[in-house]
Parts: C-alpha cells; structure tokens; sequence
C-alpha cells in the first residue's frame, strides 16, 4: 500500500470518527438540555410540556409530605409555583430553604421526580440566588459560602 | 511562630525557584556560562526543601489547633479526631494548594536525582521549565491565598470542618488525584524543553515514560478514590455524577492515557513526535483547567470549596501562559519535529494507536463540552441550562465503545508490518466467542445497550486471553517458564491494565442494569424486600460519636431462605460545631454486588424513610481501577530492556 492511500485512509477514518462525534454531540445536546426557570419567568412564559429545572424557596407552611409523596409551594416571592414530588426528600429539605425542583408541567402542578437541596444549610444553588438577587429579595452572604464536598 | 516560618520557607522556595527558572536556563544557551548549569538540581533540592518546611508548619498548626492561624480557626476544631486534623489543612482551598505545591516539588527532585541518561542541558531545561511551573503556584498560594494569615484575636475554637470532609476518603482522594495532576506537569516540562532543544527523540521517550506511568497509576487510583468516596460518603447511591469536577479529573486521565501510548511510539519508533508533545501540553493544560474549575466556582458543583474571582482570575492567567506560550514555541519548533518518512503500513500497531489516541481525544472533547456549553450559553444568551448525565451516556459511551473495540486489536498487531495473518486467528476466536455470547444473551432477551456492553467486555477478554495463550504457547511445554520471563514487564503490564477495563465495564455494566431499589416509609418493625434480599426494620437508635450525635436504623438483612446476613446501620448525623446533618449510609459489600442502605427523614408518627438499593458486581469498578493501577505499576517497576535502543518491537 502506498503512503498516498495510507493517508488517504487515516483522514477517511478520522472524517467519520469526527462526524459521528458531531452527530451524537448536536442529537445528545438537543435532547438532553434542562432550562432554568424561577417561578415569575414561568408566569412570563407559557408552560410547555417539555423538561425544565424550576429553583426557588420553599414557601413556609407549604410543604405536605405524606409517605413518600409531598407537595410544596415554590416561591421567589413573587410568583408561585405547586410542586408534587414522589420519592424520598433530601435531607436538607425545609420550609424556607432554597431548593431546584426538575421535572415536567402538568397543567398547573409541576411534577418534579428530582429535587435538589444541598448538604449544607448555609448553601444556596447559585441560580436560586441569582434569580432572587435579580428580583431584589437577596439576603445574606455570597451565593456558595458555605462549602459543600 | 510556626506560621511564619511557614511563610517564609514558602517565600524562599518562590526565590529559589525564580533562580532556577532564569540562572541555569539561560546558562543552557551561553557556552561561557556553563559552570551555571550545575545549580539546576541544587536549587531544585533548595526550593523542594522549603515547600516541604511551609507544609510540616501548616500539618503542624492544624496538629496543635492553633487558632490564631486564620484557616485553621476556619476549618479545625479542638473536638475533631486527629487524623481529620491533619487531612483538614489540605481539606480547604489555601491547604490544598500548599499540598499541589509540595507534590510539584517532589516530582521536580525525583527527577532531579534521577533520568540521568538525558543530556545536561535537557536535564537542566526541563528542571526550568519545572520550576516555571511552580513559580506559577507559589505565587498564587502567597498573593492570593496565604494559608499562613493570622487571626488577631485568636478565636478560642474553630468553626469546625464540613462534616461531609470528615472521612477517611479525604485524607486519600486529594493527595492520590494531585499526583496524577501533578505529574502531568513534568510531561509539560518535558515537551516544552523538547521544543527548545528542538530534538525528540528515544532517550527523551524513555526518560519521560516512568513518570507519566506513575501520574497516570495516581490519577487512575485518585478517580477511582474518590468515586468510591462519593458512592459510600454521599448516600445517593452513585459512584459517578457527570458533575463539573468528576468531568475535570476525566478530562486529564483521558489525556494522559493517550500521551502514555504516543510516548510509547516515540520510544518504539520515534513516530507521533509532535503529536506526543502535543498531547503533553494539552494533558497538563487540562489539570490545569480541573483546578480552574474547582477554585474559581465558576461552575457550580457538588464539590465546589468557597470560591473567590480573584483566584480565579489568577488561575485563568496561569492557564493562559500555559496554553499559550508552548503553542507559540510549538509553531516555530515544532515542524523540526515533524515524523521522519517511515512509511508505516495501514495496518500495524501504529495505526492502531492513532485510532485510540484519536477515539480518547474525540471523547475529551465531548466531556469538555459538555461541561462548558453551560457556562458558553449564560454568557451569550443568559439562558441557565443543565448538561445532565443522559448527554453524556449518550455520547461518551459510544465513542468509548468504539475505543474498545480497537483495544481488543491494536496490541494484537506488530509494529510497523503491514500483514494481519498472524493475528487473524485470535479475531476469529474473539469474534466466535463474542457471537456465542450474543447469542446467548439475545435470546435471554436483554436490552441492546446491555447487550452491546456485554459484547464489548467479552470481545476485549477473549482478545487478552487469546493473545497472552498465542505468545506463551502452553501447548509446547518445553521452554514454557523461559517464554514466560522473556515477555517484557511492559507487555504484562498492558494485558493486566486493559483486563482492569474489562473488570470495570463488568462492575459498570452489572450496576447499571440490575441495580434494584426500594423506598419505603415505614415504621420500626416492618419489612422491605429487595429483590432476593429481605430487610427487617428493627428499631431507631441515638447514638453519640466523637463530636456528632445519630439518629441510627437497625436493619436486619436476610436472604431469599431466610437466612440472616447481615445487621445494618445507616444513620444520620449531626455535628453540633458546624450545625450540619450528614447521611451514613450502610453497605454490605460482597464480591457479587452490595446491599446499600440509606437512612432519611422521619419520626415515630410518619415513619421513616429508609432508600435500599442493590448493586450487582459494583465493587468491580473500583476492582478494575485497582488492577489498572498494578498495569501501571508493573509496567513502571517491571525489567526493562538495557538500553533504550531495545525497547521496540513487542512492547507497548
């Protein structure tokens, strides 16, 4: 074999290895990306039915668990949103804590099969806190004080 | 008193190094200054010593507790177990730091005091360009993140630790992952002081293998550390997340694991020179992008220390440098470099190699990614997405699988040849027993993936298999023991790393398939099945440990005939100095799966919730990691040839 169509098979093999890359790369991002939303961009938009990641606070006296299924409100003071979660809470979930919620609307009650509160108490998901920030309800420190892992 | 001498060993190894990055390099080029050169080692010991000087006095005041330190006052306590103590001064940004530096200083004095078959003035050139790179971290550490700053006043007991950190795993994971970063950084010095030389060659190859074989042993044993830290630490029952820093640690043991096969290729046949020297940029460019990740909080991260721009912006500019001025030296240089005319056949092993480099690039790239697309998309759009884990099982695991699949033929064809004759038969073995497996698990009716990773793991066994019986030839009993001893250490170390990958698809695959669960809320007394295991709920318990208190469920584990297994204690904790909960979970380990066992919320009213999971074989992940590793260490330690020149045709 002469060291022309040697090449000529390397760049081939490299073409197609690269184009299955950008293939799986563009189909995976299409399908697999999960917005943010705060409870008022969801009032501003309309609900769609696809998956998103909602983030706020859990509002006080709003949180039902019974069993393994629990429904709470989220709020960024605002805005409201219903959530029913089926499973096992975090450990750090309370009333008053920030937590991100991901799942699908259901007319109006988001239904979340995961939840998000991290292990510290002092701790914030960053666009929980941004999201507060824009809406001028932050209190406190700096979004990731508190040191997780 | 102990602190400030810290401070000031860490200010004279930053002077030292300074010296030895400007006095001896430029020495390199002026015949006249050649006396200069010698100092490069001495400095090196010099400023090696003073590192280490600054960490004993940070290991010392975190030892003694002494608060007036201001980052000990941050993250000790006086109630806190010692060994926690002492793992608690790299638990933290400023500690971690000092720990990447110490690391950084050793590698430059092993290499100082060793690689002896380089010339001097390579010698002395990559010990400068060493100690460039520890410039860069001895100045982030003194301006912007000091662990020496005192308190004043002194508080009279420390905020405490993240109860999270409180692990053993910590005093493991961090110091194993740093060197795999670490060592990646004499790779750089090696390719940078290539580049200056203007020559890569045999003796730079094989002078550069020990140490990229250990960084690659470390960063292998790191990842998998702290996998395993995350599977029994957390309670969430994983051993990978897709998180923000698992993908940077990922992204340079992909790296690396090219590099040590392109280097392989220098050393064998000189071919991939600039390639290789590529490679080592880029690897070491990529830890430097994992440290940028975890220190700038930039990405938001289950990992993330307390973050500051500032650092950040430091980093970014180290990472600049970096990047930027070897690419610089590699457009002037590098066509010097460029593979002289060998003419290699289509099929040979170096082809083989190319594809795996290929394949292991192609999926850092996709890690990259999708670790950064986020972080692109808020900038320009200021949308806030998640890249979760179905991305990157979508699109890794193939291009993985493909990797694979040349892992079982590669090592199977000789350099250079262009014929596949003598390897066909071992592919119609592997072929014939991959088929029989598909076979047997299509009509057993599996899924596809599960199918294609099953076939995947039997294909690259049989491949080891048959390729390890080819080359001893135990049917000819005469010579046997003699064929086994002339194999070279290196070959028995790749059949031994690439069967740890086979071990490891087996534990990922078992975890990913059969992995069974049940949540229940329930009350003391009752009882949970799982799968073939029952679990009796037999009552809560308060217990108090060194510095928390529990909330603690016995767990009763019997099996399918009721006989009992196991007791299990998942508990909950509460450290009262740092007022934080933490999840224990409780495993039985077995060679065959785990039992794992989370407690969660609950009271003697609702119940409480008790998350059971079991996970066939998954102890074989961290199991084919481990055996990676001895690979490495074999390949490492192992008899090598005398002379470099040797190293050729069978070795990889």
């Amino acid at each position: 074999m002469t060291a022309k169509t040697h090449r000529l098979f390397l760049t081939f093999g490299a073409l197609m290895t690269l184009g299955l890359a950008v293939f799986l790369v563009l189909s995976a991002l299409k399908e697999n990306i999960v917005y943010f939303y705060s409870p008022s961009d969801i009032e501003e938009t309309h609900l769609s039915a696809k998956r998103l990641r909602v983030g706020g606070l859990v509002k006080d006296g709003s949180a039902d668990i019974d069993g393994l299924s629990a429904t709470f409100i989220l709020t960024d003071q605002n805005n409201n949103i219903s959530v029913r979660y089926d499973g096992a809470l975090p450990d750090l979930f309370r009333e008053g804590q920030g937590i991100i919620a991901e799942g699908k609307f259901n007319g109006d009650i988001f239904i979340a099969d995961i939840v998000l509160a991290k292990h510290d108490e002092t701790y914030m998901p960053r666009e929980v806190a941004d999201s507060l920030k824009q809406k001028g309800l932050w209190q406190g420190g700096s979004p990731t004080d508190g040191a997780s892992q | 008193m102990i602190a400030e001498i810290g401070h000031f060993a860490l200010i004279m190894a930053l002077v030292t190094s300074i010296l030895q990055a400007s006095v001896p390099l430029i020495a390199t080029y002026h015949a006249s200054l050649n006396e200069y050169v010698r100092l490069a080692v001495p400095l090196q010991l010099l400023s090696a010593t003073g590192i280490t000087i600054a960490f004993a006095c940070l290991l010392v005041t975190f030892i003694t507790s002494d608060f007036s330190v201001a980052l000990v006052a941050q993250h000790s306590h006086s109630l806190k177990p010692m060994l926690y103590k002492i793992s608690g001064s790299w638990g933290n940004h400023e500690g971690s730091l000092l720990l990447w530096c110490v690391i950084l200083a050793l590698y430059g004095m092993v290499f100082a005091c060793t690689s002896q078959a380089l010339s001097r003035i390579t010698h002395t050139r990559i010990l400068a360009i060493h100690a460039m790179v520890s410039i860069a971290f001895l100045a982030f550490s003194l301006f912007t993140s000091n662990p020496f700053e005192r308190l004043s006043p002194a508080p009279i007991e420390g905020q405490g630790l993240n109860p999270v950190l409180q692990d053993v795993g910590l005093a493991l994971h961090p110091p194993t992952l740093y060197l795999g970063y670490v060592g990646l950084s004499l790779a750089f010095a090696f390719a940078v002081a290539g580049l200056l030389d203007g020559r890569i060659d045999k003796v730079w190859a094989c002078a550069l293998k020990p140490y990229i074989t250990a960084a690659w042993c470390a960063l292998t044993a790191g990842i998998a550390l702290g996998s395993w830290w995350a599977y029994y630490e957390l309670g969430w029952g994983g051993w990978w997340f897709w998180d923000p820093v698992e993908n940077a640690s990922l992204m340079p043991w992909l790296a690396a694991t090219a590099l040590l096969h392109s280097t392989n290729v220098v050393a064998a046949k000189e071919g991939f020179r600039s390639w290789t020297v590529l490679l080592a940029i880029l690897g070491f460019s990529l830890s430097l992008i994992g440290t940028f990740i975890v220190r700038s909080g930039l990405l938001t991260s289950v990992h993330s220390f307390a973050s500051d721009p500032a650092r950040g912006v430091f980093i970014l500019g180290i990472l600049v440098l970096a990047i930027g001025l070897p690419l610089c030296l590699f457009v002037w240089r590098g066509p010097q470099l460029a593979t002289k005319k060998t003419a290699s056949f289509l099929v040979s092993r170096e082809t083989g190699l190319l594809i795996n480099n290929a394949l292991l690039l192609v999926s850092t790239a996709i890690i990259l990614l999708g670790t950064f697309y986020p972080l692109g998309l808020e900038v320009m759009t200021g949308a806030r997405i998640t890249v979760g884990p179905p991305y990157f099982a979508a699109t890794f695991s193939p291009v993985m699988g493909i990797a694979v699949i040349f892992m079982g033929i590669g090592p199977l064809l000789a350099w250079h040849r262009g014929r596949i004759s003598h390897a066909s038969m071992i592919f119609i073995i592997c072929g014939l027993a991959t088929g029989g497996v598909v076979i047997i698990c299509f009509s057993l009716g599996i899924e596809p993936a599960a199918l294609a990773g099953i076939s995947l793991a039997i294909w690259l066994l049989a491949s080891i298999m048959s390729d390890i019986i080819l080359r001893l030839k135990p049917w000819r009993s005469a010579g046997f023991g003699a064929r086994m001893l002339s194999l070279p250490a290196p070959q028995w170390g790749m059949w031994c790393a690439h069967f740890g990958m086979v071990v490891f698809l087996a534990g990922a695959l078992g975890e990913g398939i059969y992995q069974r669960e049940a949540i229940q809320r329930v009350q003391p007394g009752s009882v949970i099945s799982l799968g073939p295991y029952s679990v009796t709920f037999t009552q809560i318990l308060g217990l108090t440990g060194p510095n928390y208190q529990t909330q603690t469920a016995e767990l009763a584990l019997y099996d399918d005939r009721g006989n009992f297994l196991s007791m299990m204690m998942p508990e909950k904790r509460f450290y009262p100095a740092e007022k934080q909960v933490t999840t224990e979970a409780a495993i039985r380990s077995s060679f065959l799966g785990d039992v794992y066992a989370v407690l969660g919320d609950g009271d003697d009213n609702k119940g409480y919730t008790i998350r059971l999971y079991h996970k066939p074989l998954v102890s074989w992940i961290w199991g084919g990691a481990a055996i990676m590793v001895l690979g490495g260490v074999i390949a490492a330690c192992g008899r090598r040839r005398k002379t470099p020149l040797l190293v050729s045709e069978d070795t990889v």
